[in-house]
This record gives C-alpha cells, structure tokens and sequence, in this order.
C-alpha cells in the first residue's frame, strides 16, 4: 500500500517579468488503487503540478510537501523519484534523437529495477504490451518519440507506464489528441495497468469522455492553483454541463 | 547551409533535387565548381594560406602555421601491423612509382606533406583478400607523412589505421580500390589533447569497384580530414562514413569530396557529431559533383550533429552541383540540434540518471554509423572510446 501525500503545496515560476505563483496551497492524497481525476480551466496549475510531483527544474517549491510513503519526495532527484515508484506520462512527450524505443524501455527498466530484466520475458512483455496498444512493431527500432504523431506519443507514454509498473501514475492530458478508437486502446492500457499493480492513478483531463472508461474514485476541481472542489464521478458530469464559471466566479469574490 | 548556433532548431533538406549548377549544356566547369581547385605537388606553389579561401574558411589557420608552411620531418614513421590473409605491407621511397597514382594535393597542407615526406608506407590487399590494422604512434616533431592503401581488383579487403599517442602531422593517403574490389578503410583519430593533423585522403574507384570508410574522430585539438573521392569507374560505390566527438576547445573538421564521373555510380555520405563543452567546434562539409559523364548517378549525403551542452558550434554545410540531369537521385540532408534540458528531464522522470541519460543518447546516435561498417571489434572499440569521452565508466 502506496500512499502519495502533498500537503499546503506552493509552487512558483521565473519568469522574464519577475516570480509567477502558481500553485497557491494544493492539499491531495493518492493511494494504491485509487483514481483521482482534476479537471480544470486552462492554465490553472495543472500540468504545474504533474511537474512538480515528478521534480522538473523549472518550477520552484517555495513551501508545502510531497511525501511518498512518508519520504521526502521533495528532496529527490528527478531520476531517484522514479525509482522511487513515481511516473508521470507528459502531456508533450519529447522527442529523443539517436536513442531507439527498444533501448530506451530496457535502459529505464534496468533503471528502475535496480537489475536488467530477464531477456525472454522482457521480450516478450514489450511485444505483448505494444500488440495491446496497437502500436506496429517497427516502433521498437524508431527514436524515442521522433517524428511519433501527436495520438503514438500518448500510446508510447502508456506502454512505458505498463512495463515499468509504477506505484503512482500521474497522466497529464494523454486522453488529448486521441481519436474514439485510440481514447479506448489507451484507456484500456490504463485499466490493465490498474488492475495488474495496483496502481494510483492521477488523472489530468478536460473530458468526461475518458472518464467513461476509466472510472475515478474522486473527481478534483482545480482552479488558480488549487483544489476548489472535490466529489465523486458525478462532478464530472456536471462540470461538463456547467463549465468552471461557478469556481471563477467564487474565486473572484473570495 | 545549415550553421547551426546552439539553439538552432533541425533543418532539413530531404532528398533535394538541385540544379542550381547547371552547365547549360557547354561542358564548361563553373568557377565556382569544386573541382576548379589549384592543385599541385609543390608546395611552393600555393598561395599562402589566409583563413579566407574557400577550403580554409572554417579552420583555426593560425594554430596550424607549422604543418601549413614549415618545413617537417618526413623521415620514416614507425607504424606497427598486423597482418591477416593475403596483404602486405612495405616502405618505398620518394619516387616510387607507387606514390602520386591517385592523388594531388588540393590544398597547401597537403603538398606541403607530400614536399617533405621521404617515402611511403604501403598496404597492398592481394587478390585472395585480407586485412591490416596498422597502429601509427605520433612523434613529438612537426611530421609529414604519407600512406598508400591498394586494393587489387576483385580483392575484398579491411585496412585499419589508429593513431594513437602525440602528434604534429600533415600527411596524405591515397587510396586505390581496383575493378571489382571491395575495400573497407577506418581511420580511428586518438590523439592525445594537444595533438594537430591535417590529414588528405584521395581515393579513386575502379569499374564496379566499392569503397566502404569510416573516419572516427576524437582525439587532437586541432584535427581537420580532407577526403576526396573519385567515383572513376562505372558502377562504383563509395559508403564514406564518419562519427566524431568535439570536447571543449577541440576543432574537428570533416571535408568530403565526392566527384561522380562514370555512369551508374553511387555514393553514400553519412556523419554524425557530438559536441560538448564550451567551444567544442565541429565542422562538416560535404560537396558531391555530378559531372556529365556520371549518368545514372544515386547519391546522398547527410550530417547530423548533436550539441550536448551550450557553448559548443557545429557547422554543416553540405553542396550539389549537378552537371546532367540524367541522375537517379541526389539528396542531402543536414541538422544540429540540441540535447536539452527537456529531454534530460523525460529520461530522468524514468529513472535514468543524468549521467546515464547522455551516454545513451550519445551512443545510440554515434554507434548508428559505426554499426554500418559490419566489423564487430572496431564498433566495440569506438563504443568505448565514446563512454570514455562522456567521462562514463567503460564497459
Ligand atoms: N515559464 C513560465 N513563464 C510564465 N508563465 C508560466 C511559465 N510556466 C507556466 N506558466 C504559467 O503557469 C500557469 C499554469 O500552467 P500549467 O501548464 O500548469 O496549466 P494547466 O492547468 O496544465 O493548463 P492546460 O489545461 O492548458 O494544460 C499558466 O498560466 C502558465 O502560463
Ligand atoms: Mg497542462
């Protein structure tokens, strides 16, 4: 049992006109097993956070935590906190030249494990994997991500996150940009991975769609830099009825 | 053209088709054609080199005044061999007339190590095939030098050069694949940090004769390759491939030539370069010719350089003239782009550490090229010379 933890979280960016704040007190729980949706306007903070769990140098944490099983994430590097158990599949996964998929999974899993994976097995979890995700198989010889439409960067996210099996997934997004067909060749990975390790899932959307097929267990508002309202799947619902204007509106005012 | 400064995105000319030189049917070379160079065997007969001309522009001219215009030592060179199958390998003297078969210089570095060198190491490949590594150790005095490597027709063949050890050298290597040979050349420059060459490799193909070379190059400060080649007889190949690594304060330049003149011709040119630290400066250009009597012609030449870190420069410059348009294709393809930070962070947030993470973007974008010269031992060699540049351990 997984417990990610952020308590009273505060995160700042530099920016060329001076110290931008973003994340203005986020409280949130992610625990093996769970599924946590956010949902929230553009540019509210959301991806800030996806970013800040997994320890990206831009932005800054000026007070608050994060612990996982009561570890200091915080204090880890980007690399020690995925072997840590962290993973987060970017909204824009960036394209590695020279460094082929293949090589990649087994060079990250060796990472994370501590120990490179038996061969056969390994083999054969990554063609089984890719065959799940509808992913061609000449994937594994092309470069991370290089020249991957908007749609094979997303599958390419979710295979990572079946065979490197995390203990917390944050997804960012990896619902945008996918046709029908794909949104359920994804979300399908998703549950697969749920269900196999008993992951906790973060998941960052802007649709009800996925949510469908990925069922959470709570659904966050979140809006200028923190959480205004939590619920179960039903806020979801009406949030797509409603948009956020009730949440801006109460921002303004309070 | 493609200077890249560090931050410069790819550009990318795929399979361009050019006519840009077009000879409007007069037979008449352009002056501006590559191979309107002056050549000749004296050095005394260049113009003083100023930076500005046109084969200097991108080199650091003045570190280099020594092997440009004083005289060297030409004395016999020590050079260890190991021979397998039928090739030998032997010196001759100023004079023999297994020197100057196939090259003139090109340029004043060139002939001034061919004024001043006494003689020639050969390396003949016979007709039963067979290989040579050669292991040249570089002295402290200001060095020309001079190699022959031969082909026989019909021969399939491996020569391969280290250099290794200290060295002020200008030097040519005249490269001679026969009718039907197959002749695979790799040239492993790893020279101690203070080291300067300036090496002229010209190579001619006979008819269907095919020529498969890799220049690796990662030690000197100064290094600049010079390799022209002469696609003489029909249906000959030429693979030329090439990797490097510049560190802070290295200048490591690569000058290809291809100049297709027979029919149904081929040529491949491939280089990739890394780059890191401040200064690290790499050059790459790349000029094929298309002479009318080169129909049929498919070439492609393409560079790719990869900027680890910022401060470091790579220029790449790659040129077509086309002389008939009776070709297959000709294409070229040239990027610099940038390892950053962002991509550091998606191998990190998988676990990777930094240290990690460059080394397996250096290698895998390296040892593409070096894998296409199917020979085990050397891609083995080259890896590990890689780790080591990347300060990693070697495993
Ligand atoms: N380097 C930066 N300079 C200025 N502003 C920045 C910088 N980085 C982030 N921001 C701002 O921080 C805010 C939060 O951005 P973030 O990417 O976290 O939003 P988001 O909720 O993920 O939005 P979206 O739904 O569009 O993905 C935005 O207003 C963004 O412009
Ligand atoms: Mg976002």
């Amino acid at each position: 049992m997984t417990e990610l933890q952020i308590r009273d979280l505060h995160v700042s960016v530099q920016t060329e006109q001076g110290t931008k704040a973003i994340l203005k007190g986020v409280d949130l729980t992610v625990k093996s097993g769970e599924t946590h949706a956010i949902m929230g306007p553009n540019g509210s903070g959301k991806s800030t956070l996806a970013y800040t769990i997994a320890g990206h140098p831009k932005y800054t944490v000026d007070s608050g935590s994060i612990t996982l099983d009561g570890e200091d994430v915080l204090a880890m590097t980007v690399d020690a906190r995925a072997r840590a158990g962290l993973f987060l599949a970017m909204q824009y996964p960036v394209e590695i030249p020279g460094v082929t998929v293949t090589n990649f999974l087994r060079t990250a899993k060796t990472a994370i494990d501590g120990e490179p994976p038996a061969v056969r097995s390994w083999i054969k979890d990554v063609k089984t994997s890719m065959e799940n995700l509808r992913m061609d198989p000449s994937f594994a010889q092309r470069n991370l991500n290089e020249g991957f439409s908007g749609g094979e960067k997303k599958r390419n996210e979710i295979l990572q996150l079946e065979l490197l099996k995390p203990k917390i997934a944050i997804l960012d997004e990896t619902d945008s940009g996918l046709d029908v067909d794909a949104l359920k060749i994804v979300s399908d990975g998703v549950n697969r991975a749920r269900e196999s390790t008993d992951v906790g899932v973060l998941l960052i959307t802007h649709y009800t769609r996925i949510l469908r097929y990925i069922r959470p267990d709570f659904v966050h508002v979140f809006v200028e830099g923190r959480i205004a309202e939590e619920g179960g799947p039903e806020l979801a619902e009406r949030l797509e009825e409603e948009g956020y204007d009730r949440f801006l509106n109460n921002a303004k005012v309070g | 053209m493609a200077a890249a400064s560090p931050s410069a995105a790819a550009i990318e000319h795929s399979r361009l088709l050019s006519k840009q030189h077009s000879d409007g049917g007069w037979g008449v070379i352009p002056i501006q054609s590559r191979l309107g160079r002056f050549t000749s065997f004296d050095v005394s007969e260049f113009e003083p080199v100023t930076g500005f001309e046109e084969a200097w522009k991108y080199t650091p001219v003045k570190l280099l005044s020594t092997l440009i215009d004083e005289p060297l030592d030409g004395s016999r060179p020590q050079i260890e061999s190991s021979v397998e199958g039928a090739a030998t390998v032997e010196w001759v003297d100023r004079g023999s007339k297994r020197i100057g078969e196939v090259g003139k210089p090109e340029d004043k570095a060139s002939a001034n190590a061919w004024s001043h060198s006494s003689g020639a190491w050969v390396i003949d490949i016979e007709k039963d095939g067979g290989r040579v590594d050669l292991q040249r150790t570089g002295s402290a005095a200001p060095a020309a030098g001079h190699l022959v490597f031969n082909a026989a027709s019909g021969s399939t063949g491996t020569i391969v050069l280290r250099n290794v050890g200290s060295a002020q050298l200008a030097e040519n290597l005249e490269i001679s694949v026969g009718d039907g040979a197959v002749l695979t050349v790799v040239t492993i420059q790893d020279w101690t940090a203070e080291s300067t060459q300036l090496s002229s490799t010209y190579a001619t193909l006979g008819r269907d004769a095919r020529l498969h070379h890799l220049a690796v190059t990662l030690g000197g400060s100064v290094v600049r390759m010079t390799n022209s080649t002469h696609l003489a007889g029909q249906g000959g190949e030429a693979e030329l491939l090439g990797v490097y690594f510049a560190d802070s304060n290295q200048h490591l330049e690569h000058q290809i030539f291809v100049n297709h003149d027979a029919p149904n011709t081929k040529s491949r040119v491939n280089y990739r370069g890394a780059l890191n630290g401040d200064n690290a400066r790499t050059v790459w250009v790349g000029d094929v010719l298309i002479r009318p009597s080169a129909i049929g012609t498919d070439s492609y030449e393409e560079n790719r350089n990869l900027l680890l870190s910022d401060g470091g420069r790579a220029d790449s410059v790659p040129n077509l003239e086309i002389e008939t348009g009776d070709i297959l294709g000709a294409g070229h393809a040239s990027a610099s782009g940038r390892f950053d930070d962002e991509q550091l962070f998606y191998l990190q947030a998988r676990g990777i550490t930094e240290d990690e993470a460059r080394r397996l973007v250096v290698r895998g974008f390296l040892s593409g090229i070096v894998q296409k010269i199917h020979l085990p031992d050397i891609a083995e060699d080259v890896e590990r010379a890689i780790d080591l540049e990347l300060g990693g351990r070697a495993e």
